[in-house]
């Protein structure tokens, strides 16, 4: 299948097997789109469209192309060839005013909301106010309140958007949208910051709006998400078009197939490490407090241990004090309570270079905020926090001979692909920064390992390559501590899960027998024992 | 066109533009660009003494630039070049008043040191407040140069004046002469043509060697690219912003120090400004080192041909009776070509650096 392309597939199907509800004329049509960057094919020839009311899936891993499909749909790029249709007449689009005139809207996956601001304020941004030059928000407040209880989205016009927490911010957007009527809404990963009860919410919300005859279009990593939402799928490649598809005819695995362009071998934990009462405790957390950004307690008196040899994974939805709960940890964030231990001895309050020298490496969330210099070179990236050693320097200059061979072996051991060690970091793929900076943190072998959010906007391969490093530096004796807000990735890896919610620890369950559903409730706030009690 | 030819390119293309614009100007003010221009290259470049009077004048545009690069390099702004310049050159005054007896095999490099030393201190008060309060240290080193120079006037007209000067009663706001074993040493004595030059070259490289060959530059330049990965890394980020600015005013500082021992006065004197003691030096400096792309080893040409520029600039007035104003207004101009052409080529990185995002795994 890896050759074809979408009409071959499109005409491969039995026509009768697609429900005729979806045989109507296509709302939006992008006709054979190639868009080109230096050196780059980015869309390639690519044929993609929505119909009215249902929900079309674009499926691809970073770099396939999605996005630039949709910054053409969104008048951000202008197309090198091919064209767009809107009910059947050539559309163009020079900027985003064109594409929101044509009602086009898009929800990213930051979302583009003024903190400062009121929910109804936020709404009126950017739009003509009926009453000339005054501000019309009574007006808007109650449109509001009606497209909120038309669609159950519970959002109160008068609330400053940074009172919200991230679930209501996201119906702002959707409010948003319908305000404006949008006949056609773009959703760049609506649900990486939701817990799973909140999805379950927000398909609700996505199924009225395609009983309004609305096109969606849904991109996402989540194939599970993917198969019960989509009406349809396209799987991006390279730039092409791998198959259109709909999920009764599909399955996961054959969609991650498609998306990689080969089997995948599937993630599992592997022989997990026999824990005995005797395995030491190497990282351990008792008490903890730390103050957020906003100065509020961000995490409040938390205790975590993690025993040599086992990866302690820390579940939770976006902004609950993971971030803090890194930082705090390896030095970057002052501890206001409580202790940090690294065998048996404190940490709390050092230095992140003592921090460092007591055993404790740190895969840091914002890979390229934290976890490199995007302009330095690779091999300068490789030896950051290590370059004064005695085998990288002398009497204060550096041995670049030395950091080369090492660097080199690093880079061939953790399989990362760059031209060569002087190519600057921010050149490599996302997935491979990854791979540098985990071949940089695993290379001393460290007693504990913190990895924050360890595969996030990396490539499927990566990824899988990832997760088979932390479980064989696991295997090795490491104490790892996985911080994610992907929870089949803490579920595919940890062998305890910690699960987090405004700065408290819920509960800790066994992996072997935690159910998602047990876990979406605590990372919603309701205690392990109140969940118990309830069962 | 591949772009190491765009970096090239970049600068010539601005001094062209600025070129272009003062030829303008001068035939607005009457005199023949070709000719006038013709003067200022000849007076530079153009024999012995007009190349040796370049040299001098640019030493102190090397040092100041050289030191700008550093500092810019950890991401610190300094334009408080003068005021270093001119604590420089007290501190160094002050040690050779201190120890008029020691040969000159020692004295000179103690007054050169001591001018480091004053330099250091002035750079360093700002960077501590950036680092350790988060003060602007563009506000800073500007209210400092300020006080500097009401410094070096309290200094010269009290405690440092010449003796003579108060026997005779004249009061002119100046140092006695300063003993003849710290006076640099001349490499041409009939063109009063010393060996600073040879300081400020041996500066520049120095300064090359400690950004890309040790751990302290390469700690400099994590820190001015990323501070968020140094601190990660365990790298002293504050720490860092301190030394790069302490090492900046030392530049600034042996600057000032060379203008004293190298002067033909063999004094520190002071008109009440500052600009009397450094000739600007300390802004000029900026903008040699933003012309030779904020790289120690091009601010060498660069702080060359701003100096030459300099020296002309004082013949076309003599010659075309063009106000010297004029080479200031050139000077801005180049600015403003370099910076916006620094612009454009930023952009264009930006640009290529999105599709880069767009597109990871082709």
């Amino acid at each position: 299948m890896t050759h074809s392309d979408s009409q071959q597939v499109d005409s491969a199907l039995p026509a009768s097997s697609i429900e005729t509800s979806l045989e109507k004329a296509p709302m939006l049509e992008m006709c054979g789109i190639t868009k080109r960057f230096p050196g780059v094919l980015a869309n390639d020839n690519v044929s993609f469209d929505v119909r009215a009311g249902e929900v079309h899936t674009l499926l691809g891993e970073n770099g396939a192309g999605k996005s630039t499909l949709m910054k053409i749909l969104y008048g951000l790029y202008q197309p090198d060839e091919g064209e767009l249709r809107l009910h059947g007449k050539p559309l163009r689009l020079r900027s985003p005013l064109d594409a929101i005139s044509h009602r086009i809207g898009m929800i990213h996956q930051h979302f583009m909301l003024v903190p400062t601001l009121t929910v109804a304020e936020n709404v009126a941004l950017g739009l003509p106010s009926q009453r000339g030059p005054l501000t019309d928000l009574k007006r808007v407040s109650r449109r509001v309140n009606e497209l909120s209880d038309l669609y159950g989205l519970q959002v109160d016009p008068a609330a400053f958007v940074w009172q919200l927490a991230v679930g209501e911010r996201q119906r702002v957007e959707i409010i948003k949208a319908l305000y404006r009527d949008v006949q056609l809404l773009v959703l760049d990963e609506p649900t990486a910051v939701l817990t799973p009860q909140e999805v379950d919410d927000f398909f609700t919300i996505l199924h009225e709006m395609k009983r309004d005859g609305r096109g969606l279009i849904f991109i996402s990593h989540k194939l599970q998400e993917v198969m019960d939402l989509s009406d349809r799928v396209t799987v991006l490649r390279h730039g092409r078009v791998e198959a259109t598809t709909t999920p009764a005819q599909t399955t996961r695995n054959d969609l991650a197939a498609l998306m990689v362009g080969r089997q995948l071998d599937s993630a599992t934990r592997g022989n997990r490490a026999s824990l005995t009462s005797e395995t030491p405790e190497v990282f351990s957390v008792n008490g903890l407090r730390v103050a957020g950004d906003r100065g509020v307690d961000a995490l409040k008196s938390i205790d975590l241990q993690v025993h040599a040899g086992e990866i302690l994974g820390i579940a939770g939805v976006s902004g609950n004090g993971q971030r803090e709960l890194a930082e705090a940890v390896t030095g970057l964030r002052p501890i206001l309570a409580g202790d940090v231990l690294v065998d048996g001895s404190a940490i709390t309050g050092m230095t992140p270079k003592k921090i460092r020298e007591a055993g404790l490496s740190f895969v840091p969330e914002e890979r390229m905020r934290d976890g490199a210099i995007g302009d330095f070179s690779v091999a300068d990236n490789m030896v950051l926090h290590n370059h004064t050693e005695s085998q990288f320097s002398s009497a204060g200059f550096l041995d670049f001979a030395a950091i080369k061979t090492h660097c080199s072996k690093l880079v061939q051991d953790f399989n990362v692909k760059t031209p060569d060690l002087d190519t600057p970091t921010k050149n490599l793929s996302g997935g491979n920064i990854q791979k540098l900076i985990m071949a940089r943190e695993l290379a001393s072998n460290p007693r504990v390992l913190i990895a924050a959010q360890p595969t996030r906007g990396v490539d499927i391969g990566a990824a899988e390559y990832i997760h088979q490093r932390l479980l064989e530096q696991r295997d090795s004796g490491t104490a790892i501590m996985v911080i994610s807000e992907d929870l089949d990735e803490v579920m595919a890896l940890a062998d305890r899960i910690a699960v987090i919610c405004e700065g408290e620890i819920m509960g800790v369950l066994d992996a072997g027998n935690a159910t998602r559903e047990q876990i979406g409730l605590m990372m919603a706030g309701v205690s392990d024992a109140a969940n118990s009690q309830r069962a | 066109m591949p772009r190491s030819l765009i970096v090239i390119l970049i600068p010539v293309f601005s001094v062209a533009a600025a070129l272009l614009l003062g030829a303008i100007m001068l035939l607005m003010l009457g005199a023949n660009p070709i000719s006038g221009f013709a003067t200022m290259l000849s007076a530079a470049f153009g024999s012995l003494d007009g190349f040796s009077a370049t040299l001098i004048k640019s030493i102190p545009l090397m040092l100041v630039g050289v030191g700008i690069c550093i500092a810019f390099r950890a991401n610190v702004i300094n334009i408080g070049g003068e005021g270093q310049m001119v604590l420089g050159g007290l501190f160094s005054t002050m040690a050779a008043l201190a120890l008029p007896g020691l040969p000159p095999l020692l004295l000179v490099p103690v007054v050169l040191l001591a001018g480091i030393v004053g330099g250091a201190l002035w750079g360093a008060i700002p960077g501590a407040l950036k680092a350790y309060f988060n003060v602007s240290e563009i506000l800073s080193t500007i209210m400092l140069n300020i006080v500097a120079v009401q410094l070096m006037n309290f200094l010269l007209r009290g405690p440092l004046i010449d003796p003579g000067e108060i026997e005779r009663g004249t009061r002119i706001p100046q140092t006695a002469r300063l003993p003849e074993n710290s006076d640099l040493p001349m490499l041409v004595d009939r063109l009063n043509f010393h060996s600073g030059i040879l300081i400020a070259l041996a500066a520049a490289i120095c300064a090359w060697v400690l950004l890309w060959r040790t751990g302290l530059g390469f700690r400099l330049r994590s820190v001015g690219l990323n501070p968020d990965a140094a601190r990660y890394a365990g790298i002293p980020v504050k720490r860092s912003i301190v030394i790069a600015m302490m090492l900046s005013g030392a530049m600034s500082g042996l600057a000032g120090a060379i203008l004293v021992f190298g002067s033909e006065s063999h004094r520190m004197v002071t008109d009440g400004s500052t600009m009397g003691f450094t000739g600007s030096a300390g802004f000029n400096g900026i903008v040699v080192a933003l012309f030779g792309a904020l790289h120690p080893l091009w601010t060498i040409p660069s702080s060359i041909l701003f100096g030459g520029m300099l020296i002309g600039a004082n013949s076309l007035q003599r010659v075309a009776q063009v106000p010297s104003a004029l080479i200031i207004a050139l000077n801005g101009l180049i600015v403003i070509f370099v910076v916006s052409t620094e612009w454009h080529r930023k952009r264009l990185q930006a640009e290529s650096k999105v599709v880069n995002e767009d597109v990871v795994d082709k």
